[in-house]
């Protein structure tokens, strides 16, 4: 057998997409956390200079990149997730019998998730530049959405492996609140990650979003903490390990009622 | 020419054998049933041969490929409808069944004619822009067989087709399952826990209990094992073992607080059961007259009923 079957991975890509626009209600709910966090947080700490942020930018302007990393993280890890809801509504079992490579079934997951964080992630920046945001450049923007591109396939990748080792749904909460939350807060989206005590630095430099955001910030805004290229190897090292191993949870996962 | 081979299948689920060394072959186009109560093993059985479970032991092979050494082309030659549904009701009918087809590797114009002709063998063609969430349990069930069908698979199998479904619905999936195996001659092999189901439908029916196949052959020849008609007695008190001395009584079993006894021409013998309970000191609370069914082969095979078996 052929190790990918495009029409498949195709059609895979479009469910999801039909999926998520006729649930217009959960996209719009998933897209105003970010954006509050933006509206409220830019705002409130509009004056705020903090250990560690570069001269010369301003809050907002420093966070409109975490922001973006925020709703990428979610997005994508509700993506992978994804996985449970077809598992506990029992539409998986018929994925899983057909002849198709558990490699594509995992690349239409990937393709569908990651055009629809993408689009949201665009969403946002387009409201940011509503509100006075400009880009620094456009091959700033392009490296940018490569990072996008890098942090989505993680976490989608993250968001597979635990729907694979899952049953249903019920531990959901659980991985939004010791998962997703301390991803997020402790990757340098809020606030500079020099400011943390010592004891919190060792998660930070082994959380990938930290290097996604950071990327997206140079892309952004034009400033970083660490090199670029750095933030590019290191993020693409945790991508490919990361969606390696969802791909072969999945594989052996089960399908489920 | 054998299309479905079993032999000594096991799954053990750590020491439970939920499918206990279980052996048997499916003829090309035939229309073969597993009849048994819940947890029998049937489910089990079916998701290893359709490779969405592995077997402890044991081989099996389906349309001449092995279901462990060769899963993909396994599954290009089979369809299956599963005892849970499996449909994405954010999806309309025809997004269900275009998105099967296009798992399945088919181009544009056979997709496109496959899709009416399903829709039209199941009746559901003017429904097919609708959203599967305002269907009911009934047009859900025909979709499925519907999209098993999609890919015009060599083998379809079902997992409790009718199951939950009213009698009207029931009846009209028997008629499109009838209708698949006689025109297109598709085998298939499905499983039920309803004897009337397995007796109209199934040219063979294999009879499954706690995993174990107790008897394959035709309801027919099944039947005759129990020979002539049933009748069964609800003894209150006194010893219903008695009966076995009556002359024209064939067969007698004991399950619960009733006895079935197999004799002939029923009808006639109840007065002369009565006088002989009466002289014996049995008494009787009820007294029930049936020709032989499926239900009374599982009694007599295995010594409870399906429905008892299902509740205890």
């Amino acid at each position: 057998m052929k190790p990918i079957q495009i029409q498949a991975v195709h059609v895979l890509w479009i469910r999801e997409i039909k999926r998520t626009w006729r649930a217009k209600s959960r996209v719009i709910g998933t897209i105003i956390m970010p954006l509050f966090f933006l509206i409220f947080l830019g705002s409130g700490f509009r004056r705020a200079r903090l250990p560690g942020m570069p001269d010369g930018i301003d809050y907002m302007s420093y966070l409109i990149p975490g922001v973006v990393g925020m709703s990428l993280l979610f997005r994508s890890m509700f993506g992978g997730l994804q996985v449970l809801w077809d598992k506990e509504f029992g539409f998986l079992k018929e994925i899983m019998v057909t002849p198709v490579s558990r490699l594509s079934i995992v690349l239409g997951r990937i393709a569908g998730s990651t055009t629809i964080a993408l689009a949201q992630s665009f969403m946002i920046l387009f409201l940011s530049i509503l509100i006075g945001f400009r880009f620094t450049s456009l091959p700033g923007f392009i490296l940018a959405v490569i990072f996008m591109i890098l942090i989505a396939f993680t976490f989608i990748g993250l968001g597979l492996s635990f729907a694979s080792r899952m049953k249903d749904m019920h531990g959901f909460q659980l991985i939004m609140n010791f998962v997703i939350f301390p991803i997020f807060f402790l990757s340098g989206a809020l606030y500079p990650v020099q400011g943390l005590p010592r004891f919190l630095k060792p998660l930070v430099y082994l959380n990938p979003l930290t290097y996604g955001i950071d990327g997206l910030r140079q892309g952004l805004v034009g400033t970083s903490s660490f090199p670029v290229w750095l933030d590019f190897a290191i993020l693409s090292f945790f991508c490919l390990g990361i969606v390696t191993i969802g791909s072969l949870l999945f594989e052996t996962s089960d399908v489920g009622q | 020419m054998n299309i479905i081979t079993v032999r000594n299948l096991v799954k053990k689920f750590k020491d439970f054998a939920a499918v206990d060394d279980i052996t048997f072959d499916v003829k090309e186009g035939e229309l073969f049933g597993l009849l048994g109560p819940n947890g029998a093993g049937k489910t089990t059985t079916i998701r290893m041969l359709t490779t969405l479970l592995s077997a402890t032991s044991g081989s099996a092979t389906v349309a001449g490929f092995d279901v462990s050494k060769n899963k993909s082309d396994v599954r290009q030659n089979i369809g299956i409808v599963f005892q849970e549904p499996a449909l994405d009701k954010q999806l309309t009918a025809r997004e269900n069944l275009d998105f099967h087809a296009r798992m399945y590797g088919l181009k544009k114009d056979v997709r496109r004619e496959r899709l009416q002709a399903v829709l039209n063998l199941v009746e559901l063609t003017d429904k097919q822009d609708a959203l599967v969430e305002t269907f009911s349990g009934g047009m859900q069930r025909r979709l499925e067989i519907a999209r098993g069908l999609m890919h015009a698979p060599k083998v379809l199998f079902l997992d409790e087709p009718t199951l939950g479904l009213d009698a009207q619905t029931r009846r009209k999936i028997w008629e499109y399952i009838l209708r698949l195996n006689q025109t297109q001659h598709t085998t298939i092999l499905l499983t039920t826990h309803y004897m009337e189901e397995a007796d109209i439908l199934c040219q063979r029916v294999g009879i499954i209990d706690r995993g174990k196949i107790v008897a394959i052959d035709t309801p027919k020849n099944l039947k005759n094992i129990i020979g002539a008609d049933v009748i069964t007695l609800e003894v209150e008190s006194g010893d219903g073992q008695a009966f076995r001395n009556l002359p024209f009584v064939n067969e007698l079993v004991e399950h619960g607080s009733a006895i079935s006894l197999s004799l002939t021409n029923g009808e006639h013998q109840i007065p002369p059961l009565m006088e002989f309970a009466q002289s014996h000191g049995i008494r009787i609370k009820s007294v029930e007259l049936h020709k032989p069914s499926l239900e009374d082969v599982f009694l007599r095979l295995t010594g409870t009923t399906i429905r008892e078996r299902n509740t205890s």
